[in-house]
């Protein structure tokens, strides 16, 4: 659990974080979202001390940050930022041990971890581990990155703006990664980017920040139904809001017995893709299968009302 | 191998031929002279001297590398930022200052032989070997010195295990530049009496013995071009180990 309290920073005359407070619970990912200079990478940064607070406090299980030096609190706490930052001159193998050289474990553990990660990011150990950075795909690289955030077990994962320079095809397959290894390890995430689609895919709660002030703190469903400002609301672009809705929920949550013609669509897709799919097919109810088994089928008027703003 | 491999390695051979057996290679040289006068330096080793002039040169590259890097390492950390003007004008003083000069002035005090042109070479280096120290420290990516923060390395880790792998290409090619620097200046050092080759040119100027100073002018003058191209080629090498080149190209 991390509470931020009345946490403040102000570089000469400004004030680029404004008394935020926040708590973020074990195993959420919370999603700090606003536009460039709403202080949500500094606000992000005074987590793990790499901008200290001109006031206010983190706790971290219920533990002030600054009751031990800056690099040890760092060392637990898993990083990683847009553009990856791998050390060019060192290997793959040699870039995802890091942290885990840095807390002295011994060789073959970290041996041990680099070849675990590699796998569980789909590059094969073997064949990757010796590279260096520069000769892999930018994809490959970003998940080199997050690999490195998460070497040495960290109960938290700061991430800064990590899918950034993706191109969208690899960035929706690098989120899905991100929220099945977050659901595996149930590693508390605060990640930080100035795009609302990503945050309302990726965060159980959003935080949306502008100029230095925190203006909601909710779940996706609530920011959407119920904007605080009108910049939340702008942010969220009032001609998305149903489909944004409908985006948070699978298929599976509201399926119905009955019958449908036509292909069926899988039951993990999102409300919005089956209602992109009636759409597209002219059709008022589509039949859903599970693990290649029909289960029922949803319908267009019970989508419809699901879009609508929740009372 | 490639041409200019082929080349160099001739010349190399060429080189080491003439410095152990240079009176072989008396009749090329005897059209230069006039009078029945020696053709071939004969007032000592020309062997001995090169390696004399060698040495000197590399032990006043390596004590500017040591002052210059380290000075570099000081003033590009946050205790140190303040001294960075004041150290780059320390560093340009000494490479305005004419090595000549600094050998007139040190001759009082340190008296005649190998300590002055040492001096005045170990200043001439400081400035080349300085910058690009400064210059590869201070260019570290910032993406990579901002995950090494992130991660948890000490200032000491980042230095060592980042900035100075990252930095030391570039950091060799002011080695370089300061020890072909030297190479050609420690010629002077044989006026307050440094076993140096510019003992060879001057002992031909005094004599009019063109062949002379050809000899000392090449072997200087060769010298100078294979230490270039060698360290050039460990440039690359470094480089390309610290993964820096392909990135350029990405």
């Amino acid at each position: 659990m991390i509470e931020i309290d009345g946490l403040t920073k102000t570089y000469e005359a400004t004030t680029v974080v404004d008394h935020v407070s926040l708590t973020i619970e074990k195993g959420e990912i919370c999603v700090i979202v606003g536009t460039s200079g709403s202080g949500k990478t500094t606000l992000m940064r005074m987590i793990n001390r790499l901008v200290e607070p001109t006031a206010g406090t983190v706790r971290i299980d219920g533990r002030d940050t600054r009751d031990r030096p800056a690099h040890q609190l760092r060392r637990q706490i898993g990083y990683a930022i847009q553009g990856h930052g791998l050390f060019p001159h060192r290997t793959v193998g040699q870039n995802i041990g890091t942290v885990p050289r840095l807390l002295g474990w011994e060789k073959p553990r970290i041996a041990a971890r680099v070849d675990e990660l590699l796998s569980l990011f789909q590059l094969d150990p073997a064949l990757y581990r010796d590279r260096l950075p520069s000769e892999l795909s930018g994809g490959q690289q970003q998940r080199v990155g997050v690999a490195r955030a998460l070497a040495a077990e960290p109960d938290i994962l700061l991430m800064d703006e990590p899918f950034g320079a993706l191109d969208p095809i690899i960035r929706s397959k690098a989120q899905d990664d991100l929220l099945a290894i977050q659901k595996r390890f149930g590693t508390t995430i605060v990640l930080v980017t100035h795009d609302m689609e990503e945050a309302i895919t990726l965060g159980s709660k959003i935080a949306v920040m502008d100029k230095g002030k925190l203006l909601q703190y909710a779940t996706p469903a609530e920011i959407i139904a119920r904007p605080a400002t009108d910049f939340v609301n702008q942010l969220i672009g009032t001609g998305d809001r149903p489909f944004r809705l409908l985006s948070l929920e699978t298929v599976l949550d509201h399926v119905e017995p009955g019958e449908a013609a036509g292909d069926a669509i899988d039951a993990s897709l999102s409300l919005r893709d089956a209602y992109a799919e009636c759409l597209w097919s002219g059709r008022d109810a589509i039949p859903v299968e599970e693990a290649g088994q029909r289960i029922g089928r949803v319908t267009l008027s019970r989508l419809t009302a699901l879009a609508a703003r929740p009372q | 191998m490639t041409p200019g491999a082929i080349v160099r390695l001739a010349i190399l051979i060429l080189l080491l031929a003439f410095l152990l057996a240079p009176q072989s290679f008396a009749p090329v040289f005897a059209p230069l002279t006039r009078f029945g006068a020696p053709p071939i330096y004969n007032q000592g080793s020309l062997l001995d001297i090169t390696l004399s002039h060698l040495w000197i040169t590399f032990l006043a590259t390596l004590a500017s590398t040591i002052v210059a890097v380290g000075l570099s390492i000081l003033v590009t950390r946050p205790f140190g930022k303040e001294f960075l003007s004041l150290s780059r004008s320390l560093a340009n003083v000494g490479q305005t200052f004419p090595p000549v000069a600094v050998l007139a002035l040190a001759v009082p005090v340190l008296g005649f032989g190998t300590e002055p042109t040492l001096i005045a070479l170990f200043l001439y280096g400081l400035l080349p070997i300085f910058e690009n120290a400064l210059t590869g420290l201070t260019n570290v990516p910032r993406d990579v010195d901002e995950a090494a923060r992130g991660m948890g390395m000490t200032g000491w880790q980042r230095l060592v295990g980042v900035e100075l792998p990252l930095a030391l290409p570039v950091i060799l090619s002011g080695i370089r530049v300061a020890a072909v620097i030297s190479l050609a200046t420690a010629t002077i050092g044989s006026t307050v009496a440094a076993r140096t080759l510019g003992e060879v040119i001057i002992a031909g100027l005094t004599t009019s013995n063109t062949a002379f100073v050809l000899q000392g002018g090449l072997i200087v003058g060769i010298l100078a071009v294979l230490l270039s191209d060698a360290l050039s080629a460990l440039e690359r090498l470094l480089a390309r180990r610290a993964g820096l080149t392909r990135r350029a190209e990405a």
